[in-house]
């Protein structure tokens, strides 16, 4: 059984800090000391400034504790942060366990729609849902007309969990499941051969397993609920800390520091959440040794458990992507205004988005796949350090990583002007001009999907194969590149597929960087329609653009990952 | 040097004085303006300035303002062009706008009560908007609502939950509104009124063009809206209807030169143009409908297009100060989210018992009962500072990075938001127990 806990003195004998490894520490150090520290430290460092004299001081911090509003708005957003991880595991687990554990069609289905949720292009997103969900939304007005009844799901907190939790599910899907497929069958097989089957192998072998993956996806979760102002913006709700930092930071010549101290708390709170994450996994090893053998066993379903399977997953996947259908109704819609259907259906706003949204595409998916890679290589590298190496600082990166996430988008794109627009290039140009800083901004803040869902994959991987590896005569990097990465495909894809699909939407810090509409990504498209009423079914059909675009490309990925299962299975 | 070469000679150098004069290049605009706004200014300019290509970077007006700010050491951006006066005028504070000497003639001085350009000639009105209101006719008919027709109406109880409106601290043209109606009415029957509509708030949205898309989407019934909002929306079809209150306020959109414009030349030129006769009617296209500062375009407008220097309604109102309206800008916005913005729940469910208690009484009427309304209803008329104190220096030092040390913005905020809440709480057992009165 190899969930033991270790005991300390096992790690002790490791080998001293070698070069290659420092050199790797400190380069990802420094990368992140320049993209992420130095524009947020440029901007926030207001929280710590008295007033006047700009003497460090810690009284911005007291006033934070003896302001109402905001003791009730961090109330909030823990109490949310929470109840959507509870929420979002409800719709992710089942889905996880069904499509990994058993065989049918419907697995197929969910691996590749699963992470749709996360594409949600800006504005236009918010509009669909409403249109859906809202007070007179589709599915009220049909219950006010048939039962004279509404249900308030976009109203206050628990309408924030709601949407939240059908639109952050996937990233528990999408690691759990990478976590299941890691999984050495042979652990099932011998609790099997002691006489364990059904739901209580499910519960005491093979969920405990996956652990890994649920902490990764669970941590992140929390704190991207945390740190999200945009769906709390949407439904109207203000109490929460993500949208009074925006406020605060976003009105016109206000010069307060309770916005920036906000950021600051938003930080602390996201790196101790993911620093109580890893307290939860810790001292627990979770490596099987043999690799290859393609995962937990996949069991065919009888007709009946078959039909209930169909049943839970479309039911599912209806609620999940009915913003998506919405959007899609959206982009077709003349007119859609409280009633349940739109007036008449057109192409017309395809017609008018087709000629520009050439250049937006192109754009799109160079910036998030750019971003996509450098978080799965920064990601996976800070991962294998904090995980195989005793660096002093390596936990350092880690959290660094994770403060990314955790200041809004305005914060980082005000800092990288302010960081980078004074650095001339040799033409003169300002650094920050550069599209390539649109990429890094909206790849920092995305840098922790990557790490996660590195972080759980190297989690169960054994040291003894490397250590294999390396008894047999290969060297330290040869041993990684042979043995480590390839059995992390999965984790890094999965990594790859939740950053890949979030920058494509991402646009509050793209808003302040982009420099011409010749360096404009999608979601700005997107927002340069969405100002005016008419701009509304262009808007829309940009979006299901985007999300279409984002969809074949992340299933490329997803294709990817399932040929590199089948190539282990093969192995065997 | 025969005749034929002399002629030459002179047509070329006439050419190149010509082109000394046409300015050429690209001339960049930072706009919070929606495509179907900047899309037409685009075409209409580049025809009437064959040399010159308008580069149009769309960011919200704070993005905008951030964005001229942190870029100002290598400026790129020659024009800005956004609706907020307040944007312009924390532009001009900063010294990032230049000066400029408009040429363009027939634009009056005033729309209004507000004047249209910039009495230090920074920035130019160039399309002026009223204030109204906006209404979604399949949610009203849907409600059993009456059309609205004055701000008055939105108080009344048959509006509550129904309504919506922008922040003033995040919508420079709601922030004038507000004024106006303080301005009008004095500070404490100001507050009074714009607090019982608030009372009947269903959101206070973070963006302006929020409170229309609410209303297109038939989520919220009515909203206080500008026109052209509400002209576009109709213009694209959908089933809203506006109205301008007997008293409304009008209120510039604006343009401005930026400091040490790359093309200064080309940006002068897109301010003229703006301004000339040929740019005013561009406000025409059904896509814009904004009203043209310039009177005399009204004779090429549709018939029952508005005009502001003729009618009435927007002349009523003519004690407009922009300088105590300066003066206490910030206090009047960070009042309005202190006691409203994010009190709202309290607010609403003191104005839920008030009105309870008042149909109660109608029904059958009781003295007591009555004057304990009457304190609820001043409990939550209350204000926590004086319009003395809101426009003094130490309330603005508080709002404004002060060199000296001053109360911090979150000691005032604290207090404020604690009044309001404590006389919210108060205002509701009061009514709460009228309505127990009247059983």
């Amino acid at each position: 059984m190899s969930i033991a806990v270790t005991s300390a003195g096992v790690s002790a004998t490791r080998a001293p800090v070698r070069v290659g490894e420092l050199a790797l520490g400190l380069s990802i150090a420094a990368f992140l000391l320049v993209f992420v520290a130095w524009p947020a430290v440029a901007v926030t460092y207001v929280a710590f400034t008295e007033k006047g004299t700009g003497a460090f001081t810690l009284i911005n911090f007291q006033d934070f504790a003896r302001t109402d509003l905001f003791v009730r708005s961090l109330w909030n957003s823990i109490y949310v942060g929470a109840a959507t991880v509870a929420w979002a595991s409800v719709i992710a687990l089942p889905l996880a366990v069904l499509t990994t554990r058993f065989s049918f069609r419907g697995a197929i289905v969910i691996q590749t729609l699963g992470f749709v949720p996360l594409i949600m292009p800006p504005f236009v997103g918010a509009v669909a849902m409403q249109m859906l969900f809202g007070r007179n939304g589709t599915i009220n007005l049909l219950l006010s007309d048939w039962f004279d009844v509404r249900i308030p799901f976009m109203e206050g907190l628990n309408g924030v969990i709601f949407v939240e939790a059908l639109h952050y599910f996937p990233f528990i899907l999408i690691n759990v499941s990478a976590s299941l497929r890691n999984i050495d069958r042979a652990m099932e097989e011998a609790a099997q051969n002691l006489g364990c089957s059904g739901f209580r192998l499910l519960r005491r072998i093979v969920l405990p397993l996956a652990a890994p993956g649920y902490m990764a996806g669970a941590s992140l979760v929390f704190v991207k609920v945390f740190d999200d102002l945009a769906t709390p913006l949407l439904l109207n709700v203000k109490d929460m800390l993500a949208p009074q930092a925006y406020l605060r930071i976003t009105s016109i010549g206000i010069a307060d520091p309770m916005g920036y101290v906000i950021a600051v708390v938003l930080v602390v709170m996201s790196v101790a959440s993911m620093g109580l994450a890893a307290l939860a996994t810790r001292g627990v090893d979770y490596a099987t040794v043999q690799r290859g053998g393609g995962g937990i066993a996949r069991r065919s379903l009888r007709p009946a458990e078959s039909f209930a399977a169909y049943l839970v997953v479309g039911f599912i996947l209806l609620l999940v992507l009915a913003p998506h259908i919405g959007l899609l109704l959206l982009s077709f819609a003349t007119v859609w205004s409280f009633s349940p259907l739109p007036d008449a259906l057109t192409t017309a706003h395809y017609v008018r988005v087709f000629s520009e949204s050439g250049v937006y595409i192109k754009n799109t998916i160079l910036y998030a796949s750019l971003a996509g890679l450098i978080d799965v290589v920064v990601g996976t590298a800070i991962a294998w350090l904090v995980l195989r190496t005793k660096l002093s600082f390596r936990h350092w990166l880690d959290w660094g990583a994770t403060a990314a996430l955790a200041f809004p988008g305005v914060v980082i794109g005000i800092g990288y002007l302010r960081a980078f627009y004074d650095v001339r290039l040799f033409g003169g140009a300002p650094l920050a001009t550069l599209w390539i800083m649109i990429v890094l901004a909206v790849a920092v803040r995305r840098l922790p999907y990557a790490l996660r869902a590195s972080h759980a994959a190297l989690l169960q991987i054994s040291r003894s194969l490397e250590e294999a590896a390396e008894n047999l005569g290969a060297t330290r990097q040869r041993a990684v590149r042979r043995i480590v990465l390839p059995l992390m495909t999965g984790g890094i894809l999965a990594g790859f597929v939740t950053s890949f699909a979030t920058a494509a939407v991402e646009l509050s810090a793209t808003l302040l960087l982009v420099q011409s509409n010749s360096d404009a990504p999608l979601a700005y498209g997107v927002y340069v329609f969405m100002q005016s009423p008419a701009g509304r079914g262009a808007g829309a059909a940009l979006g299901v653009v985007t999300v279409i675009i984002v969809c074949a490309c992340a299933l490329l990925a997803q294709f990817g990952i399932e040929r590199s299962q089948n190539a282990k299975g093969a192995l065997q | 040097m025969n005749r034929f070469a002399f002629g030459a000679l002179l047509g070329i150098f006439a050419v190149q004085a010509a082109l000394a004069q046409a300015p050429t290049g690209k001339v960049t605009v930072v706009t919070s303006f929606a495509k179907d706004v900047t899309d037409p200014y685009k075409k209409a300019f580049e025809k009437a300035y064959p040399g010159l290509s308008l580069e149009v970077q769309n960011r919200n007006t704070n993005a905008a303002v951030k964005f001229i700010e942190e870029t100002k050491s290598a400026n790129a951006t020659d024009l800005m062009w956004a609706s907020a006066p307040d944007a312009f005028e924390v532009l001009k504070g900063k010294g990032l706008l230049t000066k400029y000497q408009l040429k363009a003639q027939g634009i009056p001085e005033k729309v209004g009560s507000y004047p249209i350009n910039d009495p230090g000639g920074f920035y130019f009105g160039f399309a002026a908007s009223g204030y109204g209101i906006m209404w979604n006719e399949r949610y009203v008919r849907a409600n059993k609502l009456p059309d609205p027709q004055e701000w008055s109406d939105l108080s009344k109880p048959i509006y509550f939950d129904h309504v919506a409106i922008a922040a003033p601290s995040r919508s420079g043209t709601t922030h004038l509104t507000i004024e106006t109606i303080l301005q009008g009415e004095g500070w404490d029957k100001g507050w009074r009124t714009i607090k019982q509509i608030a009372g009947n708030l269903r959101q206070v949205t973070d963006r302006s063009f929020d409170v229309p898309e609410q209303v297109n989407s038939g989520q919220v019934g009515v909203g206080i809206v500008i026109d052209f909002f509400a002209f576009s929306a109709q213009a694209a079809g959908f089933p809203v209807k506006f109205v301008y209150p007997s008293v409304t306020t009008v209120v510039p959109a604006n343009l401005a030169i930026i400091a040490n414009p790359p093309n200064r030349a080309g940006a002068e030129a897109f301010v003229e143009f703006l301004l000339s006769p040929a740019g005013q009617e561009v406000l025409l296209e059904p896509s814009i409908r904004r009203l043209p500062v310039n009177p005399a375009i009204y004779a090429k407008a549709p018939a029952d297009y508005p005009n502001p220097f003729k009618d009435p309604r927007f002349t009523k109102m003519i004690s407009f100060s922009s300088e105590k309206s300066e003066q206490r800008t910030d206090a009047v916005d960070v009042l309005f989210d202190q006691m409203i913005t994010f009190q709202l729940a309290g607010l609403k469910a003191a104005t839920k018992s008030i009105q309870a208690a008042e149909a109660a009484l109608d029904k059958k009427d009781n003295v007591q009962a009555r004057a304990l309304i009457a304190e609820a209803r001043d409990a939550v008329a209350a204000m926590p500072v004086s319009d003395v104190q809101a426009g003094s220096a130490e309330t603005r030092a508080a709002f404004t990075g002060a060199k000296e040390k001053t109360a911090r913005q979150a000691e005032i905020e604290q207090r404020w938001s604690a009044f309001a809440k404590e006389q919210y709480a108060k205002a509701q057992a009061k009514a709460d127990e009228a309505l127990k009165l009247t059983r």
